[in-house]
Order: structure tokens, then sequence, then C-alpha cells
């Protein structure tokens, strides 16, 4: 669909001139391009002239330039309702310019600072003997501690998310079903703090156990289950009914129907819902704070002592406000960025590589 | 709904007699082990909830001051003081700002990807858009107070000058842009992936035939969109923004790195001061004593209820609109 | 059904990487950072003899006061380097969280910069069985002015300037009350912002303690955790204070002299009414730390400070932090390791290292007491 789509994309934009060159004058093909370029340099030119010290603003006055003289050079040139159709267009595109500026910058800041420190020896040292102002130590034990707490927190959300999903879409019914579709709803709005708090003061205070990552994965898990319960949903109601009609015709009872068909043809979609849901609390800093304790050494048992994470570790060095401590917390940021992106990457890779063949 | 055809296959009598008796009881401990999960979730969330509502009531009920009028956070002096009016403002506020500047340009971008970029930027584009609705929020976090900050000094005495008139934009405090409109600023940039998403997937289903048919008629390309996709998108549009309102509110660490809170109420938002909820709790748990922990746990309840209302009105919306499903995001 | 059992096994294979992944990750880090960090020790390394490991074993969490982070960064690297097979993990946040978390048995001791407030003594009762927590005093530190204004190098202000400065009656600095106290220097018309912790604290409230004591009208208001002015900026930590003064011209605020020489932020010389105005340093702070009596009974060596010393070359704005423990009570487990770290941290050689990085040691005799209470505990 959207590929037919965008096959028409180009289509118009060269047609629009053509038209109005039968009838009146239109601008040349290369005009967006040439205000766009006069434009910013006049914003770089008001910028420095008048000493406007942030490049923000040379942006805004760049911006409102293209599209005001876009607009008054098509009103002069070609008509008003043509003049319309390029100012929004050249909205549109500094919208896109807008947001993708900032957006850029954030990876740019993140790489270039991150790169300073980031290395071999930072992602295979802890920060044992580090002192906050020194410089050295590195990331290890926060990424074996991230990766632990995300393996159990996944061990114990996933099944628990998966035969909720399955029980919403293959059984449920009545009140029951409807309870728990809502209360999947509200689970989805708990701040990541208030999950961190439960367990808390049940797990650690009520049942007196210690600090250790396996409390943070159960406060993790919390936060997983909703959005698991949520997009396997969605995965099997793709699942075309005569799937399962055909196959129990055939005598096979509903249990192995359900595990050898329904679920397998909607293995991809239930696969990328997963690692969206791992990549989104691999970031979580509130509830990891709280459970984990943090610590600057290994710890590879997560259900005894405390340990540490990248979340935690990057707030860790940015309270610490040393030169030192910036450089890593930026390269532990570049760290997870590049954790979260590679799980967001296989989720894609498997959803392309199969994708539910129903529908559009 | 698929739920309704698997019911009523349900009931139907099995067909071969071999497999019977291992499949009924296969059958059985399938079911109870799904339903058992179902009832689990439900006892988890139901534990949370009385946990959350009983830690709350012990707060609110030695409260000297009143929970929602009053202008102070000091929960753990004896006797408690504290109030959320203050954050109920900033968080609204701060959300406010962050919709007015994300949604429209969340659209824009959205329908740069469906129907302006050309082709072979569009696709990757979209990709890079979607990942970065992944970036981490502390990383937002450090960047908007480290980089962020010192940037926007210049726009914010722009706007004092020129739109000082507004009283919204006089900025009668000096001092660095750590205010309510930065953090709206902020929090905009991180909703923009998740809008653009949203808003993206549902240009796309815009039916083709009302586009041709448009163009044919001799339509510009604003005139197709305002006339075809716009009205088509509206509803997905208002959820998607729905969505991203729920994370604005939410969304703790990067409004703690970046926030110079105070517990004041001011209309002039370029002024540094304010504070949202979960900045709150995250600013304040630290040094509170287990009273005052049960306070923040309170105001973690009304912010929970205002997420709720939030997420339960762009639900109301999907569900009108069948075809589009948000659910994925 | 073949193309779904070939899925199934891609699926599997897939988690198998992972899995594989995480054991090859979890074998190959390393805890040794002696190369990566050569040479950057800023201490000296302690002789054997320094650090008494006893029979010291096993793991011991403690949390608390961010104010004494840097110093006891330092102990746990010296402690930890003599004593193989012990970890101490302080965690550093805040006092209030080091409270909590040592009332609810959490951790080993906890650090806080000011004494248990009664109830929580009542409350630590819970935890130590047939005893009780008490403060023991064992790092001393003046609360630095940090100050950035540009072409200015050298700053005296007094406590009422000082307090009008924070309370928003001063608002620039050129303003009269800053150019008396600081003739023959240039200050620019700059406005002052002034930046406080956004969290409660207890640096905030040995500062305010201070300006109570003595700033007179000038500082109206209790002093407290909480920042009790309106007006300001603030930002979060003592860090968060100091990379704020750091970036900002214009900018004046307050955190442990630490935190200063680390970013290489000017402090402010402080005008007590002695000879001279006096310079916020180790030996400085000792000098206002020695004028401090113990107010606690028992084991219990909580100090009350004068804050309104005027003795030559005594900064006065100064914060101790306690370390508590049970008296009685202690858990078996981390007990000899508590005994034996805080034993290192009081003895001559753990307190040298406070005075070589910018915070104060404790006064010999007070020191004194403190050994004597750390070699009674149970």
């Amino acid at each position: 669909m959207s590929h037919a789509l965008q096959d028409q994309r180009p289509a118009p934009a060269r047609k629009s001139p053509a038209p109005a060159g039968l009838t009146r004058g239109g601008l040349p093909r290369w005009a967006p391009a040439g205000i766009a370029v006069l434009s910013i340099a006049l914003g770089c030119g008001i910028g420095l002239v008048a000493d406007l010290h942030s490049k923000i603003q040379w942006g805004l006055i760049a911006s409102l330039l293209f599209i005001g003289i876009t607009y008054a050079a098509s009103a002069v040139v070609e008509n008003r309702r043509q003049a319309k159709d390029r100012v929004t267009t050249s909205l549109v595109w500094v919208c896109f310019v807008l947001a993708v500026i900032p957006l850029l910058s954030l990876i740019w800041t993140t790489v270039s600072r991150g790169m300073k420190v980031l290395d071999g020896d930072f992602i295979s040292h802890s920060m044992n003997g580090v002192t906050s102002f020194e410089e050295g130590g590195g990331v290890y034990h926060a990424l074996l501690g991230t990766i632990e707490q995300i393996a159990l927190a996944t061990l114990i959300a996933a099944p628990i998310g998966l035969l909720t999903a399955v029980y919403l879409v293959e059984y449920g019914r009545g009140s029951l079903a409807k309870a728990v579709t809502f209360f999947v709803d509200v689970m989805t709005g708990i701040p990541s703090i208030v999950a961190g708090l439960f367990i808390l003061t049940t797990w650690n205070l009520a049942l007196g156990f210690g600090p250790s990552g396996f409390a943070g994965s159960m406060a993790l898990s919390i936060l997983m289950m909703p959005v698991v319960v949520r997009s396997t949903e969605e995965m099997l109601k793709l699942v075309p009914n005569e799937l399962r009609e055909a196959a129990l015709a055939l005598g096979v009872p509903k249990w192995r129907m359900i595990l050898k068909v329904v679920l397998p043809t909607a293995i991809g979609g239930i696969a990328t819902g997963l690692m969206l849901a791992v990549a989104r609390i691999a970031g979580e800093t509130a509830p990891i704070m709280l459970l984990v304790f943090g610590t600057q050494l290994i710890n590879n048992n997560p259900f005894e002592g405390a340990q540490s994470s990248l979340p935690l570790y990057i707030w860790e060095q940015y309270k610490v406000g040393s030169d030192a401590s910036y450089d890593r917390a930026w390269a532990a940021a570049l760290v997870l960025i590049a954790f979260v992106m590679i799980l967001n990457l296989v989720a894609r890779g498997i959803a392309r590589w199969k994708a539910p063949k129903t529908g559009r | 709904m698929a739920s309704t055809t698997p019911t009523r296959i349900d009931t139907a009598p099995p067909v071969s007699k071999s497999g019977r008796s291992t499949g009924r009881a296969g059958d059985k401990i399938f079911a109870g082990l799904s339903k058992g999960s179902g009832i689990l979730l439900l006892v988890i969330m139901a534990s949370i909830a009385v946990f959350l509502t009983y830690r709350a009531s012990i707060a609110l009920s030695k409260n000297e001051g009143n929970f929602l009028t009053t202008f102070d956070w000091n929960a753990s002096a004896t006797p408690p003081v504290f109030g959320i009016a203050v954050l109920l403002f900033g968080t609204v506020v701060s959300s406010i700002i962050a919709m007015a500047i994300a949604v429209p340009i969340a659209v824009g971008i959205a329908l740069f990807i469906s129907h302006y970029a050309p082709r072979k930027l569009a696709a990757p584009l979209a990709y890079v858009v979607d990942l970065l609705a992944a970036v981490p929020s502390i990383i937002y976090g450090i960047w908007g107070a480290l980089f962020l900050v010192p940037q926007l000094a210049g726009l914010n005495l722009w706007l004092d000058e020129y739109l000082g008139w507004t009283y919204v934009f006089d900025k009668t405090q000096v001092g660095v842009a750590r205010s309510l409109f930065t953090v709206g600023i902020l929090l905009a940039i991180m909703i923009l992936p998740i809008v653009t998403s949203v808003s993206r997937e549902v240009f796309l289903q815009v039916p083709r035939m009302n586009e041709e048919a448009a163009l044919a008629l001799g339509a510009t390309r604003w005139e197709v969109i305002r006339m075809s996709v716009l009205p088509f998108g509206r509803s997905g549009v208002i959820s998607a923004s729905m969505l991203g309102l729920g994370r604005a509110l939410g969304e703790t660490m990067a409004v703690a790195t970046v926030l110079s809170p105070s517990f004041l109420i001011s209309g002039h938002i370029l002024n540094p001061g304010g504070g949202t909820f979960a900045q709150n709790i995250a600013a304040k748990f630290d040094e509170a004593n287990e009273f005052g922990r049960d306070a923040l746990i309170a105001s973690g309840l009304v912010l929970f209820l205002l997420t709720l209302l939030v997420n339960g009105a762009a639900r109301l919306i999907i569900a009108r609109r069948k075809d589009f499903s948000g659910a994925n995001a | 059904m073949k193309l779904q059992r070939k899925n199934m096994l891609r699926a599997s294979a897939l988690g198998a990487l992972v899995v594989s992944g995480a054991l090859v990750l979890t074998a190959c880090g390393s805890d040794d950072n002696t190369k990566t960090a050569d040479g950057a020790t800023k201490a000296s390394a302690p002789a054997a003899g320094d650090v008494k490991c006893d029979d010291a074993k096993g793991k011991l969490l403690a949390s608390g006061s961010s104010a004494q982070k840097n110093a006891v960064d330092l102990w746990v690297k010296n402690y930890m380097a003599a004593c193989s097979g012990v970890e101490v993990n302080y965690k550093s946040s805040s006092s209030g969280e080091g409270i909590v978390a040592f009332n609810q048995g959490t951790v080993g001791f906890a650090g806080s910069d000011s004494a248990l407030k009664p109830e929580a003594v009542e409350e630590s009762k819970k935890i130590c069985t047939g005893g009780q927590g008490v403060n023991l005093p064992m790092v001393g530190g003046p609360i630095a002015l940090g100050f950035n204004v540009s072409g200015v190098d050298k700053l005296n202000l007094d406590a009422a300037t000082i307090a009008n400065i924070f309370n928003d009656k001063i608002k620039k600095w050129d303003d009269e009350a800053i150019k008396k106290l600081n003739p023959g220097v240039t200050l620019p018309s700059t406005p002052i912002q002034h930046f406080h912790r956004s969290e409660d604290s207890g640096t905030t409230e040995n500062l305010g303690k201070y300006l109570k004591a003595t700033a007179g009208d000038a500082w109206p208001y209790e002093a407290a955790k909480k920042w009790p002015a309106p007006g300001g900026l603030g930002a979060s930590g003592s860090a968060g204070v100091a990379t704020q003064v750091k970036q900002v011209d214009g900018a004046i605020g307050y955190f442990e002299l630490s935190y200063a020489s680390a970013q290489g932020i000017k402090t402010v010389d402080l005008n007590t009414g002695a000879a001279a105005p006096v310079k916020a340093s180790s030996e400085t702070a000792s000098k206002a730390i020695a004028a401090a009596k113990v107010a606690g009974t028992g084991s219990d060596l909580a100090l009350k400070l004068d804050y309104t010393t005027k003795a030559e070359g005594a900064y006065p704005i100064v914060l101790v932090t306690y370390e508590i423990v049970c008296d009685k009570g202690n858990k078996a487990e981390t007990l000899p390791t508590v005994k034996s770290f805080l034993n290192y941290t009081a003895s001559d050689a753990g307190q040298k290292v406070l005075s070589e990085n910018g915070y104060a040691p404790i006064p010999a005799e007070i020191n004194a007491k403190v050994r004597e209470v750390i070699k009674s505990l149970s």
C-alpha cells in the first residue's frame, strides 16, 4: 500500500509546474531550493549582525524568511492557490528540519562525547577503585546488570503476558476477560517509580530480602507485562480464523491448535512486541534506583547483592558532575542507545522477516 | 473482535475420538494456565492499587495542609504540610506546551514522510523516527541539561523582548532557562517520534482513490491534503497526541534534570521554577522519611489517575475507529 | 507446518544466541582497574599497617550523605586494596535515604549530615536489638560559596550580605554592600543568579544554621533541609549546583569544598568579624570544628557546632558528617567489617585522607572518643 502510494509521489511534483506554465508563469523548479539557500544566508546574516548568540534564533529567522519569501514569490509569479500550496509545502519542510535538528543533535552529542572514553577497556571494566573525579573505569558491571535484569524481567513477564493474551483472544469472555482488559490498560499508566515502590515495600521490606538485581527485574516485569499483553493480543487477532477452524476440523485439540497453529503464525509479531517492550524497560531508571542499590563492582549473581544498571550508572555519573564522570556518562549513554537500537533493529528484522501475511 | 468465533468453536464437540482424552486434559491445563495468568495479572494490579491507596490514605489523613490547594511540599516535617497545586499546574502546563509544539510539527513530519518527501528519503526517515522513539529518557535528560538549556537562553531573551506583553512570555526573574517552557520544549522533542510514527501510519491509510480523485479535479497538493488526508486522519492524530500526552505527563528523569523546581505557581512560563508530579517524586524521594514517602505516593496516585484519564480517552477514540489500531505504539 | 517448524527453530536459535552471548559477557569483564587508573590517585596508597582487616569479610552495604562521597570513595578504595575479599559499597544518595535504609536494616551503616532525630532513634531500636543508632562524627568539611563573576577572582562577603544575596535583596554584583566589602575590586553590574539545592539536603540545613545564627534579621528563616527562601534557582545535588555555577556568569551557589576544587570554581572568603577574611579550606574548617562540643550522651557523639565563632582563621560554615551505626545489636555478618572499616576511617591515616582532599579531619579529642565507641560496638 505505502509503496504504491509513494510511487505516485514524484508525479504531481513534476507535473505541477507544467500546467501552471500553460496558463501563467510558474516558479522555476529550482525556486524552493534557491529560496531556502537565500533565507538561510539571510538568517545567518541577520544573526551575525544582530549578534544573536544561540543558533536556535538564527534557524528560526531563516525558517520564517523561507516561508515568507516563498509565499511572496509564488503569489506574485503564480496565483493564490499555488502560493498556498507552496507555503504548506515549505511549512512541512520546515517542520521536518525543525524536528530533525534537535534529534540529530542529541545523537551527535551522545556519539561525539561518548566516543571520547568508549573503548574496549571501558566496556570490559567495572568502576572498582575509581573515585568519581578520576578518569578511567568502565561500564561492564552496569551493562551486565542491565542484561541480567532485563533477561529476568522478560522471563517473568513474557509467559504471563503471552498466556494472558492467549486467554483474552482464545478463551476470554464475560466479566473476567473484561476486567483483565481494563486492568491491562490501567497498568500501562503506572508511573515507573510506583512499580518500584510497590516491590520495595512488599519484597524488600515486608519479606525482608536485601536489594538485588532480581528485585529490580520484578519491578521491570510489572512495567513490561501490559505492553506484552497488548501487542501479543493485537498479533493473535490478526491470525485468520480459517486457520483455527481448519485445525479444529482436523480434530486437533484446542491447546495444540493454539500452540501449533496460532502462536507460530503470529510469532513474528509477538517477538517484535516483546523486543520493543524490552527496549522500553532497558532505559528505566527510577525503579532500578530504588531496588538494586547500585555498585561499582561486578556482581554476576542477580539474586543476591547489589547490582548496577546502565541508566542508573548514567544517572550516578551525571550527578557527580566532574569532567571525567560526564565523559563516562556520555559513553554509557552511547552504550545504552546502541543496546536499545540493536534490540529495536532485531525486532524490526523479525517483523519484516515474518510479518503475518494477512490483510493489506 | 476475533474472540467471538473461537468462543463458538470452543463448544463444538471434538470430532476425533482417538485424541480425546489427552486433548481434553491438555485443554484443561492450557486453558487453566492462560486463565490463571490473566487472574495473576489482576491480582498484581489489585495489590498495587490497594497498596497505593492504603499508603496514600495514611499520608492524607495526617496532612496539615490542604492536599489540593497548599503551595508547599514539606511532607517529612512535623507536622507535615503538602499540596499538589503547584505540581498539577506544572504538569499540565509543561504538557500543554509540549503538545502545542509537538503536535503541529509531528503532523508536519508525518505529512512530509507520507506525502512530500522524495521516495528514497521517506522510508529511511520513517525508520529513523521510529528508532528515536526508543531513546531512553535519561539521555534526553542529560542532553537537555547540558546542551539544550544554554542554547535556549537567546530564544528566551527574544520571547521576553518581543512577546513580553503577553504576560505568559514575560520573564520577570533573572536566571538560566531552567523553566517550565524549556521542559515543555524538551518533552515536545521526546514525544515527537511517537506522535509522528502513529500519525504517519494513519496518513498512509487514507484511501488512494480519494486523493487521486482530488488530484484529477485539479487540486493542488495542499488541497488534496486538506480535503482528503486531514479529515480522514483527524481522529488518528488525536489519539496519537493523547499517547504522546500520556508519556509527557509521567516523564521523570528528563524533567528532573532540566527544571529548577520551586513551589510557586507563576503564569510567566519563562521564569525558572514550578514542578511536576514525577519530578517531585524523584527529587524528594531520597530525603523523605517513611511518611514523606507516603505523601509522595499520594501524589503518584493523582498522576496515575491523570494518566489513566488521558490513556482512556485515547483508547476510546481509537476504539471508535476500528481500522486503525494504536496498540503497538 | 514445515515452514513453521523452521521458524521455531530459528527463534530458538536466536534465543540460544542471546543466552550464549550473555554467558560470554559474564566471563570477560574485570574489576581490575589498576592499569586504567594508573597514577591518577591523589591519595597516597596506605601502608599495609594502616588498615587492620581483622576478621572482616563479605559484602558491606552503606548509604547516605553525598557530602562525604568523595572521602568515602577514597577510603573504600584504600580499604579494599588492603583487605582482599571484602567489598564495601557506599551508595551516595542523601542523608535521609541513608537513615531510612539504616532503619529498614538494608545497610550496615549510614552517612548523615545531621544527627539522628529523636523519632529516628526510636525507630532504630527495632533494628538494633538491645541498642540504638548512634552518631559518630567522621568527616568534617567546609561548605564553600562558589561564585562565577567574570573579571572577579577574589570576593569577600559577610553573613548579612550572603543572606541578602540568597534572599533576593541584593540583585546585582555591583551592589553597594558588596562593593563596601571588596574595596579595590571592580565589580560588574551582572545580575546575581543564586543557586540552591533543589532537593532536601543537610548542606542546605548547615548553611541555614549558619545564616540563622549570624545574619540576624537578614535571614528570617528557620534552618531546615528544604531550601526556605523564595526565588533563586534550584539544581539537584552539590554537583548539580557546582555545575550550574561553573556554567552561568553571575552565579553563586553553595557546596562542599571538594566540588569547588574538582571543578575549579572560585570560592568566597568569609568576613567573620576576625581581622582578615577567612578562606574556605581544610585547615580553617578544622579550626571551626575544634570549637564544637559533644551534645550526645553515652556512645552517641552528636556535635554542637559554634557558627558564630570569630576566631582568627576559623571558617564557620562547616558540616560534619556522621556515620550512623547501632551501638549494640549490629548484624552479626556485617559487624566485623563495619568495625574494621570505621577503625580505618577514624585512624590517623584515614583522617589524613580528609585533609588532603578538601575535607577537614575531626579534632583529635573527639576523634579519640569515636575510636573508643567503634571498639565497643557489638
